[in-house]
């Protein structure tokens, strides 16, 4: 694959260009489309209140497909993505107004591996909450 | 009620082939707002030693889940999916998926657990392609929780 950051060049602490990704109720019922994931969740808020959650929240999928945008952005190549991970600790919580919410990515290169691959670890917030926990990549540099 | 410690390490026939549809990666690209334009143009796919448009790294998450339904939706296994979360998420890659993959997928269940009355299901998803050849491997946790809890932590 065609990585355009090289394995040499990188150091274990650089941070990636961290990002913000809104999320508003349109968003997860086009996401909700192209992914085939229906679950009233994630745009009936009386049947998201109906089992105990506070509002309609994005679909978790949707949160790890944003984050992992951080590091293929810097990448170049998505196909350079080797594994990537999380943990979905809290829900994102999207009100029916026309702010939505916000989840916040950074990232930081934790280890160097072999075979010109590193781990970058993630992290996710949304109105100030960890959204992703446990949250690594490992992607294969140039 | 605790899930069957028998049903670990069962594994589901492969699925019917899932085609990869060039239009269909790019609704997904564009349903998670990223306009990276390896998703939809072949020239760039090609310019980085693709040889059709790749598609997003989650995007296998669509096939692999609905081929663990079988293991969901197996009533002799008897989870409550009305009370099912997601837990935690993972693939490793052999190589991104493509505009024209067939893709079958084997769904085998790696570990049951119960953890304060929560049903705690481990599915393994394996990705192959038309000749056989290993794709993508996605880990699925998902959690039932136990009746009354209120949903404090994980996604559905």
């Amino acid at each position: 694959m065609a990585a355009t950051i090289a394995y040499d060049d990188i150091e274990v602490g650089t941070e990636l260009p961290a990002r913000t990704f809104p999320v508003t109720r349109a968003t997860l019922v086009r996401y909700a489309g192209a992914s085939g994931d229906f679950n009233p969740i994630h745009w009936n808020e009386k049947f998201a209140r109906e089992v105990g959650l506070p509002d309609v929240i994005a679909h978790g999928m949707f949160t790890m497909a944003s984050a992992i945008r951080v590091v293929t952005d810097w990448v170049g190549d998505p196909g350079a993505v080797v594994e990537y991970g999380v943990r979905f600790t809290k829900p994102v919580v999207v009100p029916n107004d026309d702010q939505g919410a916000v989840v916040e990515v950074t990232a930081k290169v934790a280890a160097k591996l072999d075979d010109r691959r590193v781990r970058v670890d993630l992290t996710a917030t949304s109105a100030g909450q960890k959204v992703l926990g446990m949250s690594r990549a490992v992607v294969r540099l140039a | 009620m605790a899930l069957d410690q028998s049903f670990v390490g069962r594994s589901y026939p492969p699925t019917d082939p899932y085609e990869v549809g060039r239009e269909k990666i790019r609704e997904f690209a564009e349903a998670i707002g990223d306009a990276n334009p390896v998703y939809t143009d072949r020239e760039a796919a090609k310019a980085l030693g693709h040889p059709d448009v790749i598609a997003p790294p989650t995007f296998p998450f669509a096939i692999t889940f609905q081929a663990a339904g079988v293991v969901v939706q197996d009533p002799d296994l008897g989870l409550d999916y009305s009370r099912v979360v997601h837990g935690d998420q993972k693939f490793a890659y052999t190589r991104p998926v493509r505009a024209g993959d067939l893709l079958t997928v084997t769904s085998t269940i790696e570990a049951i657990k119960s953890l304060a009355g929560n049903d705690i299901l481990d599915i393994r998803g394996e990705v192959h392609d038309e000749s056989g050849e290993h794709v993508v491997t996605a880990w699925t946790k998902l959690v039932a929780r136990a009746a009354g809890e209120d949903t404090t932590g994980g996604e559905a």
